[in-house]
């Protein structure tokens, strides 16, 4: 099994290195994934050159949502904005291991679609930003 | 403590012979547990097989046709209207309206006899515990015509405040929508009470039956409702089609939802004069296979009784609510046994629901999580999701047991 509960995934949720909110901060953005009540916030600070220098989320949700938000959140200090905006779905599976299927995918992704309509500055989240 | 047999009401081994897909392994060497019926039924033989021979003998468009084909599928899906007038109680098979689903039946209601006869200002009645489709089209008609929607509270305890109900009814509402049974919590309501009150005050009632036609016996006269929707897939029969049952004066009194074909008697260029009920609201090609599914469901459960397949799920929920309560971390909502459906929403302490669930579908365990429709119901409680297993005519104490067992193993990898 356990393929999707791997011990990092399970520990990322249990123990999460970056929960936490930033004050103040420099882009902040929440979302929520409907089907299952999962939520995400994402603040971030960032230096002269563009480059995020802290990172924090909040949110509630299951272990994998939860879990790909800390360890997104690890991937992403130190990179440039345009770096951010690069990142697609396939970094965040490759960064959690693990096969998902559409519902859970879902859950996955969640984090990366809050950072990215962060750092795009958009009124609103769009699935289009993890195809 | 796990047993092996409870005394039912049902033949469990000659019920569970009924469904195909109960045989199922859901990977090799694990078979279904299938524990997610409120979303919808699995299907009977029976129901598959009058729904295959309809296409492979009978298939031809109902109503217009004068070749052999066409009078037998109209008498076809004529006779499974006039099967679920029977089951639920109507006075006459006019009174039963096709629709595809329940959702789509209480949408019926609010765009027709609703933008007829509410206007700005106009109190309509709903309760904290409906799911969305008996919420949202009440919402979009709210902001449509300027309504005021109150709701009635649900207590901690998952029961509706009947003494908060008594109040709001002095507001002279319009209108009393309400599930019958939760599909959340599974609670029970007092149908009859709320309608009895309601028309008091001067307010029609509309039942949103989904969850209580297929799991009790029901009768819309004894209930007096004014309308009652449901959908054939929660009771054995096909997506696709559900039901609406209307008091005929309201109906004849109604413009029709849906122009097109069969709903009109006379068609000119600039002008239709409607049909009689109920074709007045099936406008175009129905879904006659699923109707005949539909009758061919009614037919399953009639013979098995409703009595006894109420009585089978209440043995079923206790037995659940008595086991799920030993397993550490697990709280169930909702009211005791004997005041709810076979519905368990769960929350796992430190463990989302989606988890939970995953956890399960390893072991072949088949239940839901999330909110089921219903956001402002977890919302009160203050929980974001549930994990939810619900029962039906084929589930057993076995079942139970899986489930149990499958939450040791939750537990045992998130502890």
């Amino acid at each position: 099994m356990d393929d999707l509960y791997r011990e990092l995934i399970i520990d990322r949720y249990k123990n999460p290195h970056y929960r936490g909110t930033l004050n103040p901060h420099d882009i902040a953005f929440e979302d929520d994934n409907p089907l299952c009540g999962d939520h995400i916030r994402i603040e971030l600070r960032v230096d002269a050159e563009e480059r995020v220098s802290e990172i924090a989320f909040d949110g509630h949700g299951c272990a994998i949502s939860q879990a790909s938000a800390d360890l997104l959140a690890e991937q992403v200090i130190g990179k440039t904005l345009e770096e951010v905006r690069a990142l697609t779905k396939q970094d965040v599976l490759d960064m959690l291991g693990i096969e998902l299927g559409p519902v859970r995918l879902k859950c996955a992704l969640l984090s990366l679609k809050v950072l990215k309509a962060g750092v795009y500055g958009l009124g609103e989240a769009s699935d289009d930003l993890v195809e | 403590m796990p047993v092996n047999k409870l005394v039912t009401a049902l033949d469990m081994d000659r019920v569970r012979g009924d469904f195909p897909i109960l045989e199922r392994q859901v990977r090799p060497g694990i078979p279904l547990v299938y524990l997610d019926s409120t979303a919808t039924a699995q299907k009977p033989r029976q129901v598959i097989q009058a729904m295959d021979d309809f296409y492979c003998q009978t298939n031809a468009n109902i109503h217009r046709g004068i070749h052999v084909l066409a009078e037998e599928s109209t008498a076809a899906y004529e006779s499974a209207r006039q099967r679920v007038a029977n089951f639920i109680g109507s006075p006459s098979a006019r009174q039963v309206i096709f629709t595809r689903n329940t959702t789509e039946s209480i949408n019926l209601v609010a765009l027709t006899w609703g933008r007829a006869n509410l206007k700005a200002g106009d109190v309509v009645i709903l309760t904290e515990m409906e799911h969305h489709s008996n919420l949202v089209p009440w919402q979009m008609l709210a902001s449509e015509l300027g309504l005021r929607l109150e709701f009635i509270p649900v207590t901690p305890d998952g029961l509706l405040d009947m003494q908060a109900y008594r109040n709001l009814l002095q507001l002279a509402p319009r209108l009393v929508s309400f599930t019958h049974m939760s599909n959340v919590l599974g609670t029970i309501n007092p149908a009859q009470e709320i309608i009895r009150l309601a028309h008091q005050a001067g307010a029609l009632a509309v039942v949103d039956a989904a969850q209580s036609v297929p799991h009790l016996p029901v009768s819309v006269q004894e209930l007096d409702a004014d309308f009652l929707a449901f959908s054939a897939h929660k009771m054995c029969g096909p997506t696709g089609i559900g039901v609406l049952y209307g008091r005929k004066e309201l109906l004849e009194a109604m413009p029709p939802f849906m122009g097109g074909g069969d709903m009109i008697k006379r068609v000119h260029l600039r002008s239709f004069a409607p049909n009689d009920l109920p074709h007045k609201f099936e406008a175009g090609t129905p879904a006659i296979a699923e109707a005949i599914g539909l009758g061919a469901a009614v037919d399953y459960l009639c013979a098995l009784g409703m009595p006894a397949i109420a009585e089978h799920e209440q043995a079923i929920i206790a037995y659940a609510l008595d086991r799920l309560e030993e397993v550490p971390g697990v709280r169930v909502f909702g009211p005791q046994a004997k005041e709810k459906g076979a519905v368990a929403s769960f929350t796992f302490e430190g463990v989302h629901p989606h988890d939970v669930a995953q956890i399960l579908d390893r072991d072949g365990i088949a239940v839901r999580a999330g909110h089921h429709c219903a956001m402002p119901l977890h919302e009160k409680f203050n929980i974001p999701a549930t994990t939810r297993a619900s029962f039906y005519l084929y589930n057993t104490p076995q079942d139970v047991d899986r489930l149990v067992e499958g939450l040791y193993k939750v537990k045992e990898m998130f502890g």
